[in-house]
């Protein structure tokens, strides 16, 4: 997935053109890459059901439940900033839809555009704090956290006398949004989820959009040096809300599959601590905590490295009580592998 | 510098072991644990087959490791190896279940606590020959999965037993406290206590914070001073709760959900009057049991109706019986 840049017309004498192998060096993702490639390659050691090719379709699938929202988180995390209520908001996200559709008894397909419209305003609401306040992102989207967590349980019952949303699953729409969002097929004997799909075209745009467009560049440019970018006008301001809308599409994107994997019900309860999950695959695939520096493409391998290792434990037959020290020493060793790799491209 | 430290190192942990060797305890600690006697005996003949237990439990829960104390004791009895998993999460749960068909189980016992989530997969699993019991969630559900047996509890009964439970003891208002907000479980144990018993008011708090649940349930007692009867839902909360009424000078009498070693300690000594035990432990065993007679000699257990393992009621009375297995982790 690697781009390579086209080298311009006439060479200027300022750039010297680099060999084609430190260039795939210096890419952020190639850390995650090589990392990836040693840990399938000890599971396909370690776990027998490992080796078999049709099990790739739910090791996919556990890596796209992380994945779709690692897409945007990613380029959140480029441009600089924290989401801390991502996780919650996909959550937000399905009982809205599922909630709005049974109470008023209306098309399954009106209930998600309710939905899609309270995500937009809830990242609208995370950037638009963060720009006029100019507190840290860590901050204000730890209020929305709590808030979110808070009106998920309180919503729910309110309305459906319990924890959990009415279920949606006899009403009109929902047949046609449950093939758009939590379908499979089969692709010789391997099963593949349409979220899997789904995944993959996103990161295809997303990451097109980094590297071929203004907005890309952009995004860059605000989490490298937000002042700096100021100044030789790229939009700030409009970048960084965006940035937290696109968050709000895919939380709502992520919520959809949610509900409809879930036969049209929702826990209220869930989604707390994914957020962290998000992004971590963001920075096991080379985005810094400091923005600026990152790739859509690495936390993608991100979410792939945790859904092999969370699988691989269960393939493998070990003691799970083992797992999340496992997956930290994956994580550490993962991040540090980005870390010599880009130290490595840097001094050449 | 270098060789300064290393000196001290190696002095220190010198005296360390001097110190250890000198400090034996003469009462407690590991010299005085009762081997827990499950599966001593002989091991079936039965070919070996693999089985996976799948929960929703998360990591290091007191109540899941009973569950699966008995899995392993009747894994172990039946020649059978046992795969662990599990994920509070729903839709991960549910992976995990593909993962066990995947692995080409024999057989699969499982948590149906959120079946909307995992019915698509237990019904996958039934279809590729997988049997399949259920346990501790799922009562309502458990049928039309296809599953072999449902081995757990009647939330809204067990509640109910307690509410009748509470009428006899002569409580006036009861406080229940809910430690995880969006379980259905937990919410038709308060339910069952409404039913029977009325005056009954949820309290909601975060049960991974123990001193957060402790001062929540601290202020609603200074809060309302008319409640006499709190009923914790799990037994780490129970206990949280017994030194909450302590803070807040609280008479309120107190009573629980669920059993562990602490629980059993304080049962004895009356600062909790009664436990409603769902056994745990029999609920993995029988899960995995069930398949294992199903597979050798095509038994069912139920006779295609749930199999009750709870409500017992743990009180002064009949803690004698009970108070060794506690102590072991197996009550």
């Amino acid at each position: 997935m690697a781009s390579t840049i086209a080298a311009p017309a006439d060479a200027d004498d300022r750039v010297s053109a680099r060999s084609i192998g430190a260039r795939l060096l210096s890419r952020p993702e190639i850390g995650s890459l090589v990392g990836a490639a040693v840990i399938l390659v000890f599971f396909l050691v370690t776990a027998e059901p490992f080796r078999d090719l049709n099990n790739a379709g739910t090791i996919l699938y556990q890596a796209s439940l992380i994945g779709v929202m690692a897409v945007p988180v990613s380029l959140l995390m480029i441009g600089g900033e924290f989401d801390l209520s991502a996780g919650v908001a996909v959550t937000t996200g399905g009982l809205t839809a599922g909630i709005f559709a049974y109470q008023f008894s209306v098309n399954v397909w009106v209930g998600m555009a309710v939905a899609l419209v309270l995500a937009l305003a809830i990242g609208l609401f995370n950037g638009w704090l963060l720009m006029r306040t100019g507190l840290p992102s860590f901050l204000v989207t730890l209020g929305t956290f709590f808030i979110l967590q808070g009106l998920n349980v309180a919503v729910t019952r309110l309305t459906s006398g319990a924890v959990a949303s009415n279920s949606i699953s006899d009403m009109d729409g929902f047949t046609s949004a449950k093939a758009l969002f939590a379908s499979e097929f089969k692709l010789g004997g391997l099963t593949i989820k349409i979220i899997v799909v789904w995944w993959t075209v996103f990161v295809a745009i997303a990451a097109w959009m980094l590297l071929r467009t203004k907005i890309g560049n952009w995004i860059f440019a605000v989490g490298g040096d937000a002042a700096s970018a100021r100044a030789v006008g790229v939009p700030v301001k409009k970048v960084k809300i965006g940035l937290f809308m696109t968050v709000g599409f895919f939380a709502w994107f992520t919520g959809m599959q949610l509900l409809f994997v879930q036969n049209g019900v929702v826990q209220s309860g869930e989604g707390v601590g994914k957020e962290f999950l998000y992004i971590i695959a963001a920075v096991v695939g080379g985005c810094l905590l400091t923005g600026g520096y990152g790739s859509v493409v690495g936390g993608a391998v991100g979410a792939l490295i945790f859904g092999m290792v969370q699988l691989g434990v269960v393939y493998a037959g070990w003691n799970p009580d083992w797992f999340k020290a496992f997956l930290g020493a994956m994580l550490l060793l993962a991040t540090i592998v980005n870390l010599v790799v880009k130290n490595k491209a840097d001094a050449r | 510098m270098v060789r300064w430290h290393r000196k001290a190192v190696v002095t220190s942990a010198a005296l360390a072991l001097v110190l250890a060797a000198g400090a034996c305890s003469d009462s407690g600690g590991k010299q005085e644990e009762q081997k827990a006697d499950a599966g001593s005996g002989n091991v079936a003949t039965t070919p070996r087959i693999k089985v996976a237990l799948i929960t929703h439990s998360k990591a290091g829960d007191t109540f899941w490791d009973i569950v699966r104390r008995g899995a392993e004791a009747a894994a172990q009895k039946d020649n059978i190896e046992l795969q662990y998993s599990s994920d509070p999460d729903g839709a991960a749960q549910a992976n995990l279940v593909q993962t066990a068909i995947d692995s080409k189980v024999d057989g699969i016992a499982v948590t149906l606590n959120k079946p909307d989530a995992m019915m698509p997969n237990v019904k996958k699993a039934i279809a590729a020959g997988i049997p399949v019991t259920v346990l501790n969630g799922g009562l309502d559900t458990w049928k039309q999965s296809g599953a072999i047996g449902y081995f757990g509890q009647d939330e809204r009964i067990a509640g109910e037993a307690t509410g009748d439970k509470l009428k006899q003891l002569g409580a006036k208002k009861v406080l229940c406290i809910v430690h995880e907000q969006g379980n259905v479980s937990l919410e038709a144990r308060c339910q069952g206590i409404k039913n029977k018993f009325g005056v009954v008011e949820n309290l909601n708090v975060d049960g991974a914070d123990q001193p957060g649940t402790q001062a929540t349930i601290t202020s609603k007692l200074q809060q309302d001073k008319s409640v006499d009867y709190l009923v914790g839902l799990n037994a780490g909360v129970t206990l949280t709760a017994v030194q909450a009424a302590k803070d807040a000078g609280s008479s309120a009498k107190i009573g629980s959900f669920d059993m562990s070693k602490e629980m059993a300690k304080a049962v004895k000594d009356g600062t909790v009057q009664f436990a409603v035990d769902q056994q745990p432990y029999l609920q993995g065993y029988l899960a995995i049991d069930a398949i294992w007679l199903s597979k050798t000699n095509g038994n069912s257990i139920g006779g295609g109706e749930a199999t009750l393992t709870g409500p017992s009621f743990v009180e002064k009375s009949n803690i004698e019986a009970v108070e060794k297995f506690a102590a072991a982790g197996t009550r």
